[in-house]
């Protein structure tokens, strides 16, 4: 399976990948290990239920309030990153991010990319076009550099290789890195890839990263992280090059603080993460270190879509903590790559949609129960289960004129629609409803015994020889 | 028309709908109290403590020779240390005659980034403030402390006066009039770098120092 074909029709090939990993016991304990760690230590940083509901209602009015004046604060962040000495470039597709970025690698002759972890990055697979065009894209997040490593894709935006064991991580080092031994001991593991990446942080023409947050007042770029490698990608090559969605904007400063304790708490159950850095500029004239260029590449890839619907646009005021696919029962259960979209679970059954049109991702929000786990922990509150419900009518309702969005009717199935509009005058008339089921009772035995996907798992289903009404009538 | 006027029109096209601005100063004050600098520090300390750093309480006389015993303890012989700063040029006079070998942030990366990559174990940088609720040392790199040196010697060493240690970020922000103006990089670090990508477990060290190692200087130790 390749990974274009993934990205193209997130759709097809659903069932059969989430079924490998259903079947697979290893798979399963791996995710719903993880993904109960990751609940219980959320849960510890958030010992006051009403301090937390109180954080996440303002952490939902600065992204609204933000999100209200995108247009302008993009002008605002562009004019101060532009004072700052940070180039801004725009792209409306994932092409042209692509081309944006190679083509400011070619400037430098670059060989040797060295990135953080950059979910947009991934979105706009820049690792192939990198490779397309002769530059070695190196990932450098410790997760991100082993499902490289493996020829794979992350499996969840915080945690990329969470469905990996660390023995299979063993075999893959010992395998892929010259020189190194099977060992399974995590310490030693780590110290392998700190060791390699090493090496690349100090010859790597460019270092690329997202972004968290950027400040429109100050002209700001905010990277969370643990491991360093966001901080040496931003600092030690020459050029710096960061991406980000066009959503990821504050008006303020101080619109900072409470939005960061909501993303690691929510993430990770950290109360902060072990670096934020905060980049204001390229290399001062005086100062001795940190790259000579910066540029910020802002990226629309259908964002713009999910603005233009004031519904959907609350799509856009997420942060990226995971904490919806970390309490989500279908992503524990299916892991990440069975939904073949850059971003997996809840948020990605909700942003994919823009991305990449309902044609490609229509059934995508029917893999939820609707449980409304997601929307309860979104750290922003975006009304997660609505979300979901109003991309089924998107996707299975009539196409029509002006749609919302690109796709919109993709799922359409005139004969689905005419069941249902049968079920629905059943049930609305007391006439109907007493001779469908007079019908059913008498005839259920006509009832075929493959049912589709209902059958594949239960015996057939049958209407009673009786009704209530006929066996309440026998009582008299 | 650029793909910068394409998205703009596009945003500018869609329905306004203005939000009133978040009252951030008042979520702060409801939910975060006040506190002395010794009740803020013994924050700072349990936290930052929590996240693997070392902390050692020192005064602004002793912090010289503790910085000594640390070294002396790890088997350091080399460390990286500003000479233009007051607390550089006191670590260097008190070091040298220990026969610690102090070596100078002093050219351009490009002219010694194999050396610091290979050959330097350690380094002495101060911390602008601290803040207490999560164990934040606050760093602003400059010409004397460069970004790369509390980054790439695998043990950083943090000179922090407690008097200096604010309550939340927010308050670190707002009471240091940040949004006035940030230098290049403004940087909080909240322990040693680490990960857990492998199996959830948390391994120390992954790219950044494997040890932070906090002066925690106080008004008398």
């Amino acid at each position: 399976m390749s990974e274009q074909a993934l990205n193209f029709m997130p759709s097809e090939g659903f069932r059969a990948r989430a079924k490998d990993v259903v079947e697979n016991p290893f798979l399963r304990q791996s995710f719903r290990g993880a993904m109960d760690f990751l609940i219980n230590k959320r849960i510890t940083q958030f010992p006051d239920p009403e301090e937390l509901e109180s954080l996440r209602t303002l952490g939902e009015q600065i992204r609204q309030y933000n999100l209200g004046k995108l247009p302008s604060l993009l002008v605002e962040l562009e004019e101060n990153l532009t004072r700052n000495g940070i180039k801004v470039h725009w792209a409306e597709t994932p092409d042209e991010a692509n081309a944006i970025i190679l083509g400011i690698c070619q400037a430098h002759s670059a060989k040797l990319m060295v990135k953080g972890k950059s979910m947009v990055s991934e979105e706009i697979e820049l690792n192939h076009a990198c490779e397309a065009a002769g530059i070695d894209a190196m990932e450098s997040d410790m997760g991100e550099y082993i499902v490289q490593l493996a020829g794979e894709k992350p499996s969840h935006i915080i945690m990329p290789a969470i469905h990996k064991t660390k023995q299979e991580i063993a075999e893959l080092f010992a395998a892929k890195v010259p020189g190194i031994d099977y060992t399974d001991n995590v310490d030693e593991l780590i110290q392998i890839g700190r060791k390699v990446l090493r090496e690349k942080f100090l010859v790597a023409d460019i270092g690329l990263s997202g972004v968290n947050f950027a400040v429109a007042e100050t002209g700001t770029l905010c990277l969370v992280e643990n491991e360093g490698n966001g901080r040496l990608s931003t600092t030690a090559p020459p050029v710096h090059i960061a991406i980000t969605g066009i959503e990821k904007i504050v008006e303020k400063l101080d619109h900072v603080p409470p939005l960061l304790s909501l993303l690691t708490r929510s993430a990770t159950g950290q109360n902060i993460s072990t670096y934020f850095n905060m980049i204001s500029g390229p290399r001062k004239p005086h100062e001795k270190d940190g790259p000579t260029e910066v540029h910020l590449v802002l990226l629309d890839n259908g964002r713009t879509q999910a603005y233009a619907d004031e519904q959907l646009r609350k799509t856009l005021q997420c942060i990226r903590c995971g904490a919806c696919m970390n309490h989500c029962p279908v992503y524990t259960r299916i892991g990440g790559h069975a939904y073949g979209t850059t971003y997996p679970g809840p948020i990605g059954k909700i942003i994919s949609p823009h991305m990449l049109g309902l044609e490609a991702t229509k059934s995508m929000a029917t893999a939820s129960s609707l449980c409304g786990a997601c929307g309860e922990v979104c750290p922003v509150k975006i009304p997660i289960p609505e979300l979901l419900m109003r991309l089924r009518e998107e996707s299975f309702s009539a196409p029509h004129a002006n749609p919302a969005m690109r796709g919109q009717g993709a799922g359409y199935s005139a004969l689905v629609s005419t069941i249902w509009r049968g079920w629905a005058a059943v049930y609305r008339s007391p006439a109907l409803y007493r001779m469908a089921t007079w019908l059913g009772s008498r005839f259920g035995g006509l009832m075929p015994s493959n049912q589709g996907p209902w059958t594949s798992v239960r015996v057939p289903l049958k209407p009673a020889p009786k009704r209530l009404r006929d066996l309440l009538k026998e009582r008299g | 028309m650029s793909a910068r006027d394409r998205i703009l029109a596009k945003l500018n096209a869609a329905p306004v709908l203005p939000k009133a601005a978040p009252d951030i100063a008042a979520w702060y004050q409801t939910h975060r109290g006040t506190e002395s600098t010794a009740e803020k520090a013994a924050r700072f300390r349990g936290c930052i403590e929590f996240a693997h750093a070392e902390v050692h309480v020192v005064s602004p006389a002793s912090w010289p020779q503790k910085l000594a015993e640390v070294l002396a303890d790890k088997q350091i012989g080399k460390l990286l240390v500003a000479p233009g700063t007051d607390h550089g040029a006191r670590a260097i006079a008190g070091l040298t005659s220990g026969g610690i070998e102090c070596r100078g942030y002093d050219s351009r990366i490009e002219a010694w980034k194999e050396e610091l990559f290979h050959d330097i174990p350690a380094s002495l940088t101060a911390a602008r403030c601290a803040i207490a609720e999560t164990g934040t040392l606050v760093l602003w790199p400059d010409e004397h402390e460069p970004r790369l040196m509390s980054l790439v010697p695998p043990v950083h060493i943090v000179l922090l006066d407690a008097a200096t240690t604010h309550n939340t970020f927010y308050e670190a922000m707002q009471s240091e009039g940040w949004a006035n103006g940030l230098p290049t990089n403004a940087l909080l670090i909240s322990g040693p770098s680490k990960t857990a990508d492998i199996q959830v477990t948390l391994a120390y060290g992954a790219h950044g120092p494997k040890e932070l190692i906090v002066l925690l200087m106080g008004e008398a130790a």
